[in-house]
C-alpha cells in the first residue's frame, strides 16, 4: 500500500515536471512562435486552413478560437489575445474605448447567405422587404402573399417560420442588420445594426457553426450564415434581390462583383446592398485586428514581428487558400491598403516590416 | 372484508408504482450510455486517440490534445485543492466546536452548490484579467476550486469514522501531535480520502463552463500551462454544436471517452472504500 | 557488511535522526506550525468564499448604479442601447428549474423509497443506487449532447403532433433534461432519511395491521418529509446553475418565454454566451450581476436545505 503511494507521488512529480517545465527559461523564445488569436466565426473555416498551412510551412503556430467577432473584439481590447478578428469593424465609440490605436488588416470577402430547411424546395427568392418582415416576425409562415408572389412556383408549406439568429456578439450578424437596417426602415428604426441586437423573433445559437446546426436540424427554419458553411452543409440558399433589382444567387462571383467599392485608408467599409448589377447585397470584408504599437505588456520585439509576418502572408500568400473555400481573394486595391497599414504598425515607435 | 381488500389492493398498486417510477429513473442512464457507445465506438480508433484536430470541414481529425489538456488541468487542480482540502478536513475533524469550523463548514456548503459559471466568471476576473492571457494554469485553478469541497467532506467524514483509540495510543507512545496525524490518522482514513479525490476528479474532469473563459481551447497539443489548452468536455461542447458531421463524429467518441474516464473513477473509487477498509 | 551490520546502521542513524526531530520538536515547534498551518488553511477558505462574493459584488456595482431595482424589473436585454433587464433569466431559469422538479418529485420519492424502504438491501438495490449514482456522474454537457441529438427530435415529433411549432427545443426540452440530471441529489438525500425512520415507529404501525402502503403514508413520509423536502430543495439548486446542457437545448432567445414549448433563456446559460464578448463595463457588469444573482439564490437555497437536513437528525 505504502509502495503504491510511493510510486503515484513519484509518477505525479514527473508529470508535473513535465508540465510545468513549459513555464521559465525557455520561455521567450518558444513563446515568440506561438500566436494567439480570437474572434469571428465568419472566416474560420480559411482561417484554420491558413493557420494549419502556415504552421506547416513556417512552424508558427496559430491558435485561433472562434469565439464570435465581439469577443474578438473584447479580448483584444483586453489584451487577453495577440490580435482579434472581426467581421464588424469597430466603430469610432469602439475605438475610442481601446486602451490604445486599433488598426485593421482586411483578409478577404465572404457572403452572408440566407439559409432555409424547407423540405422540397432547392430555389427560393427573396426581397429585401419579405427578409426583413421575416426576421421582424411580421411574415410569419411560409406560405404567406408575400413570399408566395416571389416564388410562385414553389409548394410553400402552410408552417410557421422558424428564424434562427446568432446568440452572440457576432460580426456576422452586423453586417446581416446593416444590409436590412439600409433597405428597410422599419427594421433600422425597430432593431438596428449591431453585433448583439434585440432580436424580435427566433431562436439562437452561437456562432455560424450553431445557426448552421440549427437550421439543418429544424425544419421550416430560416437563418443566416456564411457561404462555406451553407456550401460544406448542402443547405440551400435563398437568391436575393439586389439594388438593381436581379435577383442574385450568393456564389464567389456574386461577391467578387460586390467588391467594387473603393475603399478608405484604414479600410473600413460596408460592402452591402451593392450597387453592381450582379453583386450578391449582403457581402463584407473580414478584418483582423491588432494594435498599432506592438511594445505592451512585456510583448516581445520577435512576438510582434512573427505576428505581422502572419498576417502579411495571409494577405499575400495566403490568399490562395480563399477562393477554394468560396472566399473571394482582396483586389490589388485592398492588399495594396493592407500592406500600408502593416507597414504602420511599430514596435516601440519603430516599424517592424 | 371489503375494506381490507381495498387496503390491500391500494398496497399493491402503490408498490408498483413505486417500482415503476424508481426503474423509469434508471432508464435514462441505460439509454444515454447505450447512445454514446453506440455512436462513440465507431469513432474509436488509433488515429483518433493520438493525432489533432484538422481544419474544418476536413476529416481525420483526432481529440489526443484533448485527452492531454484534460489530464493536464486535473493535474494542476489536484495538486493544488488535495493538500489544501486535506488539512482543511483535519482542521475541521480536530477542532469540530470551534467557532472556526463552524464557519468553514459553512462556506463548504456555500461553495458546493455555487454554480461552476460563477467560479469560471471568478477564475476570469482574477487570474486571466491579472496575467493577460488565457492558459491551463487559470482553468486549473478553477477545478481546483470546485474540487475543494468534496475532498474536505470527504476527509473530514472519513476522519470522523476513526476511533479515538488510534489517536490515544499514539500519544501514549510519546508521538508529538503533527507526526500522530500525518503518519497515523492521516494513511488509517487513506482509503476514504483517496476516494473523495477521485469522486471529484470524476466530477471536475467533465466541467466545461469554467473552461470556456480560461482554459480557452487550442487546437494544438499544448504542455505549457501559462497557455491556453483544449479538454474533453470543450471539444465535445464545439464539436456537438457544429453543423458538420465529422465534427458530430469526433463529438461522440469524445463523449465515449470521458464517460468511460468517469465511470472507471467512479468506480474505481467504490472498490477502494470497499477493498482497503481499514478494520478496528 | 553482512545484513545484521547493514540493519544495526540503518538503525542507528534512523535513531540519531528521530533524536534531532525530538530535540527540535521540544518546544513543540512542528507542533505549533502544523497546527497554525491548519488553521490558516481553514481560514483562507473562508477568505476565498469572502472574495467570491465580494468581487462579485464589486464587480456589479456599475450595473447597479446604472439600473438598480429595474435591473430585476425591466425585461429587454439590448446590448446595442446598452438596456439590460433581468426579467427574461429570471422567467426562464425559475420556470425551467421549477418544471423540472415539479416532474422529478414523483420519480425521485418512489427511488428513495425503492431504495429506502421496500428493496434497502440486496442485488438490485444495489444496482439501483449504482445506477443513480451514475446518473449523477454524468458530465453536463454530455447530458446537453445527448438531449441535442436524442431529446430534441421527439419533442420535435411531439410538438408536430399537437400542433405547436416544431422547433425540439425549449423550456419544455430543458426541463426534461433537468429532471433527468437532478433525480439523483433529490432521490440520494431521501433515501438517506427514509431508511433512518426509527423501526420501532415502523414495527408498531405493523403491528396495528397497516399495510405497508399505510406505514409509508402514515408513519415514513410523514417522519421524513422535512428530509425529502431538502433534498428537493437541493436539487432545485443544482438545476438553478446548470449551464451547459441548458445553453444547448434552451434555444437562446433573450426575450421573455411565451410557452412552455419555446425558447427561452436562463440565468447560467445567458453568461455562458455573451461573458467573453461583453463589451463595454455596463456589459460586463450586467453580467456578473446575473452571476451575483445565482450565487446568493443557490447559497440561500443550499443553505436552508443543509439547516433542514441538520435539524431532522438531530430529531
Amino acid at each position: 500500500m505504502r509502495n503504491l503511494i510511493l510510486v503515484i507521488t513519484i509518477f505525479t512529480l514527473l508529470i508535473s515536471s513535465i508540465v510545468f517545465n513549459g513555464c521559465g527559461k525557455g520561455d521567450k523564445d518558444k513563446s515568440a512562435k506561438e500566436i494567439l488569436g480570437a474572434g469571428a466565426t465568419f472566416p474560420y473555416p480559411l482561417y484554420s486552413k491558413m493557420f494549419d498551412a502556415y504552421g506547416k510551412e513556417k512552424g508558427v503556430k496559430v491558435n485561433y478560437q472562434s469565439v464570435g467577432s465581439g469577443a474578438g473584439i473584447q479580448q483584444l481590447t483586453s489584451k487577453t489575445v495577440d490580435f482579434g478578428a472581426s467581421d464588424a469593424f469597430m466603430s469610432d465609440e469602439e475605438m475610442s474605448k481601446a486602451p490604445a490605436k486599433v488598426v485593421h488588416i482586411p483578409i478577404c470577402l465572404g457572403a452572408v447567405t440566407v439559409v432555409y430547411n424547407l423540405e422540397g424546395i432547392t430555389t427560393l427568392k427573396l426581397s429585401p422587404d419579405v427578409l426583413s418582415d421575416i426576421f421582424l416576425g411580421k411574415i410569419k409562415k411560409w406560405d404567406d402573399e408575400k413570399i408566395k408572389s416571389i416564388n410562385p412556383d414553389a409548394k410553400l408549406p402552410g408552417k410557421e417560420i422558424n428564424v434562427v439568429h446568432r446568440s452572440d456578439g457576432s460580426g456576422t450578424s452586423f453586417i446581416f442588420t446593416d444590409y436590412l437596417s439600409k433597405v428597410n426602415e422599419g427594421w433600422k428604426s425597430s432593431v438596428g445594426t449591431g453585433k448583439s441586437v434585440n432580436w424580435p423573433v427566433g431562436l439562437g445559437a452561437k456562432g455560424n457553426e450553431g445557426v448552421g446546426g440549427l437550421v439543418k436540424q429544424t425544419p421550416a427554419s430560416i437563418g443566416y450564415v456564411e457561404l462555406i458553411y451553407a456550401l460544406q452543409n448542402n443547405m440551400p440558399m435563398a437568391s436575393l434581390k439586389n439594388k438593381k433589382g436581379n435577383f442574385i444567387a450568393p456564389t464567389l462571383k456574386s461577391t467578387n462583383a460586390a467588391a467594387n467599392v473603393s475603399l478608405p485608408e484604414d479600410t473600413r467599409v460596408s460592402l452591402t446592398n451593392s450597387d453592381a448589377d450582379e453583386g450578391y447585397p449582403i457581402v463584407s470584408f473580414t478584418w483582423i485586428l491588432l494594435y498599432q504599437e506592438q511594445k505592451y505588456e512585456n510583448k516581445s520585439e520577435e512576438k510582434a514581428r512573427e505576428l505581422l509576418k502572419l498576417l502579411s502572408w495571409m494577405a499575400h500568400e495566403g490568399q490562395q487558400y480563399a477562393e477554394p473555400l468560396s472566399y473571394a481573394i482582396l483586389s490589388t486595391e485592398a492588399v495594396k491598403k493592407a500592406d500600408a497599414i502593416l507597414k504602420s504598425v511599430t514596435y516601440a515607435g519603430k516599424p517592424l516590416l | 372484508m371489503s375494506n381490507l381488500k381495498n387496503r390491500k389492493i391500494k398496497n399493491s398498486i402503490f408498490k408498483s408504482l413505486v417500482v415503476i417510477f424508481a426503474l423509469a429513473s434508471a432508464v435514462p442512464l441505460l439509454i444515454i450510455l447505450f447512445f454514446i457507445t453506440k455512436e462513440g465506438i465507431s469513432s474509436l480508433n488509433l488515429n483518433f486517440l493520438f493525432s489533432l484536430p484538422k481544419p474544418v470541414g476536413e476529416t481525420g481529425g483526432g481529440i489526443a490534445n484533448a485527452i492531454v489538456g484534460t489530464f493536464i488541468l486535473i493535474i494542476i487542480a489536484t495538486v493544488i485543492s488535495v493538500p489544501t482540502g486535506i488539512a482543511i478536513g483535519i482542521f475541521l475533524n480536530e477542532y469540530k466546536k470551534h467557532k472556526l469550523s463552524y464557519y468553514t463548514r459553512l462556506c463548504v456548503n456555500i461553495l458546493q452548490g455555487t454554480p461552476s459559471i460563477v467560479i469560471g466568471m471568478i477564475a476570469y476576473l482574477w487570474i486571466v484579467k491579472q496575467i493577460g492571457s488565457f492558459s491551463a494554469f487559470s482553468g486549473g485553478i478553477a477545478l481546483s476550486i470546485m474540487m475543494l469541497p468534496v475532498i474536505i467532506t470527504s476527509t473530514e467524514e472519513t476522519l470522523k469514522l476513526l476511533p479515538y483509540s488510534l489517536k490515544e495510543s499514539a500519544y501514549a507512545l510519546g508521538i508529538p501531535y503533527y507526526a500522530t496525524i500525518l503518519k497515523v490518522v492521516l494513511p488509517a482514513g487513506i482509503n476514504g480520502i483517496l476516494t473523495g479525490v477521485m469522486l471529484s476528479v470524476a466530477r471536475v474532469a467533465g466541467e466545461t463552463a469554467p473552461l470556456l473563459f480560461t482554459a480557452f481551447g487550442s487546437p494544438f497539443m499544448n504542455l505549457d500551462i501559462m497557455k491556453p489548452v483544449s479538454s474533453l468536455p470543450h471539444v465535445i461542447f464545439t464539436y456537438a454544436t457544429s453543423p458538420y458531421n465529422e465534427f458530430h463524429s469526433l463529438a461522440w467518441g469524445a463523449s465515449f471517452v470521458l464517460i468511460a474516464f468517469v465511470l472507471i473513477m467512479n468506480i474505481s473509487a467504490k472498490m477502494i472504500s470497499k477493498r482497503w477498509k481499514v478494520k478496528f | 557488511m553482512n545484513a545484521l551490520t547493514l540493519d544495526n546502521t540503518i538503525l542507528k542513524v534512523k535513531g540519531k535522526a528521530f533524536s534531532y526531530r525530538k530535540k527540535l520538536n521540544k518546544f513543540g515547534v512542528f507542533d505549533f506550525l502544523f497546527k497554525n498551518f491548519l488553521g490558516l488553511s481553514a481560514i483562507s477558505f473562508i477568505i476565498l468564499l469572502i472574495g467570491i462574493f465580494l468581487t462579485l459584488l464589486i464587480q456589479s456595482i456599475p450595473s447597479i448604479e446604472v439600473f438598480g431595482i429595474n435591473f430585476y424589473t425591466k425585461s429587454v436585454w439590448d446590448p446595442v442601447q446598452s438596456q439590460f433587464g433581468s426579467l427574461p433569466f429570471l422567467a426562464g431559469t425559475v420556470i425551467t428549474s421549477f418544471l423540472a422538479l415539479l416532474i422529478t418529485i414523483p420519480f425521485s420519492l418512489a427511488v428513495s423509497l425503492f431504495l429506502g424502504e421496500y428493496f434497502s438491501k440486496g442485488f438490485l438495490s444495489n444496482l439501483m443506487k449504482n445506477c443513480i449514482e451514475l446518473l449523477g456522474g454524468i458530465p453536463s454537457v454530455i447530458y446537453g449532447f445527448w438531449g441535442l441529438f436524442f431529446l430534441v427530435p421527439i419533442m420535435r415529433a411531439f410538438e408536430s403532433s399537437i400542433g405547436v411549432p416544431p422547433l425540439g427545443i425549449g423550456i419544455s426540452t430543458t426541463s426534461l433534461l433537468l429532471f433527468v440530471m437532478i433525480i439523483p441529489y433529490s432521490a440520494s438525500i431521501g433515501r438517506e432519511v427514509i431508511s433512518l425512520v426509527p423501526s420501532n415507529l415502523k414495527e408498531a404501525a405493523l403491528a396495528l395491521g397497516a399495510t405497508k402502503y399505510e406505514v409509508v403514508r402514515s408513519v415514513i413520509l410523514p417522519y421524513a418529509k422535512s428530509g425529502i423536502f431538502a433534498g428537493i430543495l437541493l436539487a432545485l439548486g443544482r438545476a438553478l446553475g446548470e449551464t451547459m446542457a441548458v445553453t444547448m437545448v434552451i434555444g437562446n432567445r433573450n426575450l421573455l418565454p411565451d410557452s412552455i414549448f419555446g425558447p427561452a433563456n436562463t440565468m447560467a446559460s445567458l453568461i455562458a454566451n455573451e461573458f467573453t464578448e461583453a463589451t463595454g463595463d455596463v456589459y460586463l457588469s450586467s453580467l456578473i450581476q446575473i452571476g451575483l444573482l445565482l450565487f446568493i439564490v443557490t447559497t440561500v437555497i443550499n443553505i436552508v436545505g443543509k439547516q433542514i437536513i441538520k435539524r431532522f437528525g438531530k430529531d
